[in-house]
């Protein structure tokens, strides 16, 4: 325990936590409604926000944030426009952002801190990163706590959702919204090459084993701090990126489980 | 006492005119059948008195409220043509997707309550699922799915209840079932707006039939003097027509 001694491993330690309940939160949503790319196309346009901002000189987390929003309501955008094509939407967002992020990546002042972004670093989460990440994640738990039961009903239903007066264009809005901080969040610690792995891993997992929607979403964050929580120490212990490792360890969970789905 | 009028209602999509002119009046209790070829307007019909699609000309007034100020969703319930078409690997069990029926009466910012616990698990009693309740709705037969709609839109106790072709991909034994059922559901108060291609559950179980027809009209009868030579007839009318 003497690595939780060191003030890094706690700002990591504390996101982490924070990262574990909120990826999933999302990657729930995302994986029922079968949009498992989106968070792909978010997470690179969420790169070439941090591109811009460490271009710019401006906080990378707060210009992915702002980068990562703007690309979730493109590919809304884009998506009315081809509407029997819907999956173009992300693929186009996903290519303007390694397009943008390959750009401005060799513009960026210190390569090096825009490949922590890559692959995620605890080493480098400054303490105003850490409030950053710690007052979005209460926002997004707060925000997915409020609206529990409209994302339920639109996730399973969107038409009878509508129809019994939930506001299906503002929820999903919101929704969009959420995704986005969560990936821009998430990119410093996993790495915006992993996050979507760390959405949907832990939800692939609790599918396996749930009865229901309630303890679908309780079990994907608990094997989303499992991993996140082994992983980072693993990645410490033996100096190995935590955002390869989070993930490795989610899908060699995953592997062993899947024995066990239900027929 | 009439629950719904329809007054002079036409509708067209940009390439084909759907309804001209239809009127009906369906009375407190009453079950209704909607009947009539493919592309006659059957489930538009629906959506338009529901306020999900927008009339051409005419007026659609429920409970005497017209259908554009109606927003008393909670008495009146409506069963799509694509609820059983949900992802059926999708993580929820029969109490969860009744459960959601509840929001037309809650609404945002709820945290559902002892009584809104009852109503969910009378609704799952009245259909019959009360030993699945804690079952995945993906793993129930089609017919047993069918019933968690329908108590889905029983959760809130309504006065009318729509259902947009019902026994549609299930099998003969459930189609009676589900009759069966709507016909308990009308039999208690409930008064029932059904389309359907089941002439079965329309001589037994309606009380009116409203036959829609390929010109655009639609003309309500007495199920009692609605039988197949009926259907037939106008089948055959509408097969000289196109030929």
């Amino acid at each position: 325990m003497d690595i939780l001694s060191y003030d890094f491993m706690q700002r990591a330690l504390i996101v982490a936590v924070l990262i574990s309940i909120i990826t999933p939160l999302i990657g729930n949503i995302i994986v029922l409604k079968r949009l498992s790319s989106v968070g792909d196309a978010l997470s690179h346009s969420g790169l070439a926000g941090v591109a811009i901002g460490l271009f710019l000189g401006a906080n990378p987390i707060i210009s992915a944030v702002i980068f990562s929003i703007i690309a979730a309501l493109a590919i809304e955008g884009i998506r009315r426009s081809f509407s029997a094509y819907s999956e173009i939407a992300t693929a186009v967002v996903l290519s303007f952002g390694v397009g943008i992020a390959a750009v401005f990546s060799g513009k960026v002042p210190n390569a090096a801190n825009f490949n922590t972004f890559l692959f995620g670093s605890i080493v480098s989460i400054s303490e105003f990163e850490m409030y950053v990440a710690a007052v979005l994640s209460i926002v997004v738990i707060i925000t997915i706590l409020i609206l529990y039961r409209e994302l339920f009903y639109i996730t399973f239903d969107e038409e009878g959702a509508a129809l019994s007066g939930v506001p299906v264009k503002t929820v999903n809005f919101i929704f969009t919204i959420l995704t986005a901080i969560v990936v821009s969040v998430a990119a410093r610690t996993v790495g915006s090459l992993v996050i979507s792995s760390l959405m949907i891993i832990p939800v692939a997992c609790s599918m396996i084993i749930s009865k229901s929607y309630f303890t679908n979403t309780i079990l994907s964050v608990v094997f989303a701090f499992i991993f996140t929580i082994s992983g980072l120490f693993v990645s410490v212990v033996y100096d190995l990126k935590p955002g390869g490792t989070i993930v490795l360890i989610g899908i060699a969970v995953l592997i062993i489980l899947i024995p066990f789905r239900r027929k | 006492m009439s629950i719904l009028e329809v007054k002079n209602l036409s509708f067209s999509y940009p390439d084909k005119k759907i309804l001209e002119d239809v009127s009906f009046e369906v009375e407190e209790g009453d079950f209704v059948c909607i009947v009539g070829t493919n592309g006659t307007g059957k489930s538009t019909l629906l959506k338009l008195i529901l306020n999900i699609l927008k009339p051409d000309s005419g007026e659609i007034k429920i409970k005497n409220i017209p259908s554009k100020q109606f927003d008393k969703y909670e008495e009146i319930a409506y069963v799509s043509q694509k609820a059983t078409g949900f992802n059926k690997s999708f993580p929820a069990t029969v109490r969860e997707v009744v459960s959601a029926g509840l929001y037309s009466k809650t609404g945002m910012f709820h945290f559902n309550r002892a009584k809104d616990k009852k109503a969910v698990e009378r609704a799952i009693e009245r259909v019959g699922l009360t030993e699945y309740a804690d079952k995945m709705i993906g793993k129930l037969s089609g017919g047993q799915q069918q019933r968690v709609f329908v108590a889905k839109a029983l959760v809130n106790d309504p006065d009318m209840i729509f259902l947009d072709e019902p026994t549609v991909g299930i099998d003969i034994k459930a189609v009676d079932s589900i009759c069966c059922l709507l016909g308990e559901l009308n039999t208690a108060g409930i008064t029932v707006i059904m389309v359907t291609h089941d002439i079965s559950s329309v001589l037994y179980h309606s009380n009116k039939v409203l036959m829609l027809s390929e010109d655009g009209k639609a003309n309500m009868t007495d199920s009692k003097t609605f039988n197949s030579e009926t259907v037939m007839s106008h089948l055959h009318h509408n097969h000289n027509k196109e030929g």
